[in-house]
């Protein structure tokens, strides 16, 4: 249970992701680290997108370094950032009590719920890229949006059997709040008594900048389009492969690497998006292309070990 | 007679699904409960976020024992037959009794059926229900495999009567019922045991939860009025609002905040909609100056503090909302001042207005020339007519109403005052867009009459010259809506205008086009078409002088088979005819609901000028009124004599008896009568129809009732004399004649 008497309120950005780590993990989640690729959002990892699929259990907690490239804003607008943090837990199947562990989790880094104002407020998930759909909430503290809450249904275009329960917090809008910060630039981002303390702007300011112009006027268009259609051709070259490895005699299906190539498609997609030359009719078309490859990669992930498929059911099928 | 008390408690139910979840559970049960053999003298349904909560008092303790006879076979069936038979009627074969009727000698089971206990129907019954609930949309949780629409934690289901409560006996997916549940999630959140429906509502309350919705909406709106009126404010009512904010808490705790004055200056409707699609807020506003100063907000909870943390969050969330809104609000201020509104319709180019009918801007073009065109039959400037057509979308290219479309046109007004436009085109950029429902207030000013007549014009005629007209009860584009404006902007306004040559130029203009890519020259035909219908008014005459005009100089090129104008020339009037029966039905329907009959409206509409839907409604008008009266209803009979009699002699006769009856043949003295009084009618009808006082023909028409009664009375029409049969046949004509100027009495009922 969360404790009684609400805890020194943190100090710092990486206070509250430390403080959220710790919490998970003494909730028996596996800690995590972000996926080395570039993504959208949380969900994207194959710590949530793939192993939502099947029926073997799952427990994760991890910080995932997200990227919008139409949020850019040079590092000017207060709270809009084309680089930032999600916090990421999933668990399958879905802990009757996920809503207090949550509760639990807020406390955790410093909200009192007796002074805060809690609910939770009607936001089904939809994900066109990745087929998935599920239903559950977004949650608001006082008035604001602190966290997505979702009960998996689909991934992938197959049923969740069992369902996972997937929470996602805006880590810097939630650290604003927590830590009353006005521009997102302005939060410290370790302890501000530290001998060395650094701003979240400090940290990210030029990178914002930086990115911003390359996202919005000078990523060649030619060669993102180009790497679209290789990303795509090669997702589809991986699973065409045979399940039997020739070298090793094993049954290796490549799930994991076909999907690194959705998620880069998918993140191709949206620098494409941010530079302007995806009309409206086409934007369908092109989500349509990412959804197939994520399809294919859940069909895959299903006939792997990790996805549910058992080594005599392996045995039985070689 | 024991109460039953269910509580499904669950996570929190959209808002939303609340009310008719409870009432959905309500149907479901007393229904299934009475199907069982039960009887309940009272029941009643709740939903609160996290609970669904039914009492039904006074039910029947048992459903009664049945008694009923079956025959089976014939005795002396194979005994199989016999067996099956008394297996299916649940008897041993030694029960069945052998009884003769008339087609022999047969086996009969007598089978009985006991009453069963409350609790046991509600049992199978309450798991039914909760298996096959009609949530609009529902999900699985965990391992589970029952659907909810967020997953459920228990089932309350007791009945209780004067030895005290039991919980009736039930498990759904592995959740048994009991009698326990909980309070408010955070400052009661303990289990508790409960006896029965009262018991169950007090203890809830004491647990922080009120029950009732409407109790929570009461006590939300008491208190937000409360405190507004003790600052001279006001709370701006919005009753969905109300109800969804009482969806989304269990112990309401009504707080108001300040707006920050860097936001007094946007728009009041600006600060509204933002508030109340973003945070829920009720605004509140001074009423000395109609600005909204503050906001109420609702909390699910009483704190320490007194919502202090609370409430300077929702400050916080707020100030961050309406700095977006203030940003958008002095961009496109700048916009609007620096490039006036015609920049923002120019971009409308790259907006979609529908794949076959082209850009926002394409239809902006129609309408401006449309409204230019029916600007003199309303009484507007035809110059400000189409200014304001022009610019009365441009604001769907403002930031604004990218971020808030519901502030479509009132943005516009905003602007276009601010770019310094005339005050008849700002109003117009509001006002266009009305009416939209059938109680909207209709626009009075002609500029923005204009305008909204054209843009509803051009959408109907677009639609119906790509051929996508409403189908059962399939109107994706609203056209029935846009049909029922177009009637209400007429009659509201008392606008007398024929509604065809506005038609047919428009769907000339949509088929130029939809033919964008056609010869030059048949495109300028087409130009030249348009304004010979706005000249003459009628479709096929205009199109024939065009033609002829053409043909005069190049006979040869236009008017050939497959030709642009040719098809043109073939399809459109048949479009038009087709869009005036679609008004002539929604004008059907909006006056059946004003009480009047559907024969007396085919009565005028079979008339000419049935295009002009003021004519129309004050003929059908006059002639309700008409029928309402003693000698309406029996000149009507009258009438309807003397064309039967007519008819019946012009079929056998082979000829037409419409030459003038001469009185000098007249012989009876009623005959003579009704030749004065018919004389008299017509001099007062003539004149009455010429003013178009349909009141004044048809009491004039109804001056004939008593002569043409006597008429009948005395007269015998079929005389042996040839002279007299045709004369008088021909003074039945004149009577018909007379009395059809009016309406189509022949389509009257009755």
């Amino acid at each position: 249970m969360a404790p009684t008497t609400p805890l020194s309120p943190p100090r710092s950005f990486q206070e509250i992701i430390l403080r959220l780590q710790t919490y998970w993990a003494a909730k028996g989640c596996a800690v995590l680290q972000p996926y080395d690729m570039e993504v959208g959002a949380g969900t994207f990892h194959p710590g949530t997108t793939l192993r939502s699929l099947g029926s073997t259990p799952w427990a994760a907690a991890y910080v995932q370094p997200s990227r919008r490239p139409t949020d850019g804003r040079y590092g000017e607008n207060p709270n809009r950032l084309q680089h930032y943090y999600q916090y990421q837990v999933i668990i399958k199947p879905s802990p009757p009590d996920l809503q207090a562990l949550y509760l639990g989790s807020l406390e955790a880094i410093g909200m009192d719920m007796a002074l805060h104002d809690v609910r939770f407020v009607e936001d089904d998930w939809e994900s066109p890229t990745l087929g998935a759909w599920g239903l559950g909430w977004e949650v608001w503290c006082d008035g604001m949006e602190v966290s997505q809450f979702t009960y998996f249904q689909q991934v992938g275009g197959h049923d969740c059997r069992p369902v996972s329960g997937e929470l996602t917090y805006g880590l810097e809008r939630l650290a604003m709040y927590i830590l009353g910060v006005d521009h997102v630039m302005d939060m410290p981002f370790n302890d501000p008594d530290a001998p060395i303390p650094l701003s979240y702007g400090d940290v990210f300011r030029q990178t914002e900048a930086e990115y911003s112009r390359w996202n919005f006027d000078v990523a060649d268009t030619d060669t993102l389009l180009r790497h679209f259609e290789e990303a795509e051709a090669e997702c589809g070259r991986i699973l065409a492969k045979d399940a039997d490895d020739p070298k090793t005699g094993k049954r290796i299906i490549m799930a994991h690497p076909a999907y690194d190539q959705c998620i880069k498609a998918s993140h191709i997609f949206n620098l494409l998006d941010a530079r302007g030359v995806i009309s409206v009719t086409e934007r369908q078309a092109y989500i349509g292309r990412v959804r197939a490859l994520a399809k294919a990669c859940a069909d895959a992930f299903v006939q792997t070990p990790a996805g549910g498929v058992s080594a005599t059911q392996v045995e039985d099928a070689a | 007679m024991p109460d039953l008390l269910i509580e499904l408690f669950s996570e929190e139910i959209p808002a939303r699904m609340q009310q008719k979840a409870a009432e959905d559970l309500k149907r479901l049960m007393t229904d299934g409960l009475v199907d069982a053999g039960l009887t309940y003298a009272g029941a009643a349904a709740f939903c609160t976020p996290r609970r669904l909560a039914l009492t039904v008092q006074g039910l029947t303790a048992e459903s009664p024992a049945l008694r009923e006879e079956r025959r089976g076979p014939k005795v002396g069936a194979p005994d199989k037959a016999v067996a099956g038979f008394a297996r299916g009627a649940g008897v041993p074969v030694d029960a069945l009794e052998e009884r003769d009727d008339k087609k022999g000698r047969f086996y009969y089971a007598t089978v009985e059926t006991p009453g069963r206990s409350a609790d046991a129907i509600t049992a199978e019954l309450l798991e039914k229900v909760i298996r096959s609930f009609p949530w609009p949309k529902s999900m699985r949780w965990g391992v589970g495999t029952l659907r909810w629409v967020r997953p459920l934690h228990s089932i309350l289901c007791i009945l209780s009567d004067e030895e005290g409560a039991r919980v009736v006996p039930l498990e759904v997916d592995g959740i048994a019922a009991g009698k326990t549940t909980r309070g408010h999630r955070f400052m009661a959140p303990d289990a508790f045991d409960v006896t029965g429906f009262d018991d169950y509502e007090a203890r809830l309350k004491r647990a922080h939860v009120v029950l009732s919705a409407e109790e929570r909406a009461d006590a939300i709106w008491q208190e937000a009025t409360s405190q507004a009126f003790a600052q001279g404010l006001e709370v701006v009512e919005d009753r969905g609002l109300l109800r969804e904010v009482a969806g989304l808490v269990e112990w309401p705790v009504v707080l108001m905040g300040s707006i920050d004055d860097a936001f007094l200056g946007l728009p009041p409707e600006v600060l509204q909609t933002s508030m109340k699609e973003h945070q829920k807020f009720f605004s509140v506003r001074n009423p000395k100056t109609a600005r909204i100063e503050k906001f109420v907000t609702v909390s699910n909870i009483e704190t320490a503090d007194h919502g202090a943390t609370i409430l300077a969050g929702n400050q916080k969330v707020l100030a961050a909302r309406l700095s977006d809104a203030k940003f958008f609000w002095e961009n496109d201020l700048r916009v609007a001042q620096d490039d006036g509104l015609t920049a923002w319709t120019d971009k409308l180019s790259n907006v979609t207005f529908h794949n076959q009918l082209g850009s926002q801007k394409d239809r902006i073009d129609r309408i401006a020339a449309l409204a230019r065109d029916i600007a003199g039959a309303v009484g507007a400037d035809a110059g400000l007519a189409e200014q304001a057509a022009r610019v009365a979308k441009a604001d769907l290219s403002s930031e604004m109403v990218y971020e808030f479309p519901e502030l479509q046109g009132l943005m516009g007004r905003y602007y276009a005052e601010a770019a310094g436009l005339p005050a008849e085109v700002a109003a117009a950029c509001e006002e266009h867009y009305a009416p939209l429902g059938p109680s909207d207030d209709v626009p009075s000013a002609p500029v923005s009459v204009a305008v909204a007549l054209a843009d509803k014009l051009d959408t109907l005629t677009g639609f119906w010259a790509i051929d996508e007209k409403p189908t059962g009860s399939k109107d994706p584009f609203a056209l029935r809506r846009a049909a029922l404006g177009v009637i209400r902007l007429i009659l509201t306004n008392g606008l007398r205008l024929s509604l065809d040559r506005f038609i047919d130029a428009q769907l000339v203009r949509q088929k130029k086009g939809l033919n964008g890519g056609a010869d030059a020259a048949d495109l300028q035909a087409l130009d030249a078409l348009v304004d010979a219908i706005a000249d003459h008014g009628v479709f096929g005459a205009a199109l024939r002088s065009v033609l002829d005009r053409i043909r005069g100089t190049d006979n040869e090129k236009v008017g050939d088979e497959g030709s642009l104008l040719r098809t043109v020339g073939d399809k459109v009037p048949d479009l038009s005819t087709d869009l005036l029966a679609f008004f002539h039905d929604r004008l059907k329907v909006h006056l059946r609901d004003e009480g009047i009959r559907h024969d007396v409206i085919d009565a005028t509409l079979a008339m000419d000028g049935s295009d002009d839907i003021r004519l129309l409604v004050a003929r059908a008008e006059a002639l309700a009124a008409f029928l309402k009266t003693d000698d309406g209803e029996n000149l009507v009979q009258g009438f309807k004599r003397a064309n039967n009699i007519l008819t019946q002699a012009e079929e056998k006769d082979g000829v037409e008896y419409s030459f003038g009856a001469d009185p000098k043949f007249a012989e009876a003295d009623e005959e003579k009568a009704l030749f004065d009084a018919l004389e008299r009618a017509q001099a007062a009808i003539d004149p009455a129809m010429q003013a178009e006082d349909f009141g004044a023909a048809m009491a004039a028409m109804a001056s004939l009732r008593a002569p043409v009664d006597a008429f009948f009375e005395a007269v015998q029409v079929n005389a042996e004399s040839q002279v007299l049969r045709r004369n008088r046949l021909n003074l039945l004509s004149q009577i018909r004649s007379v009395c059809l100027k009016v309406a189509d009495l022949t389509r009257l009922e009755g």
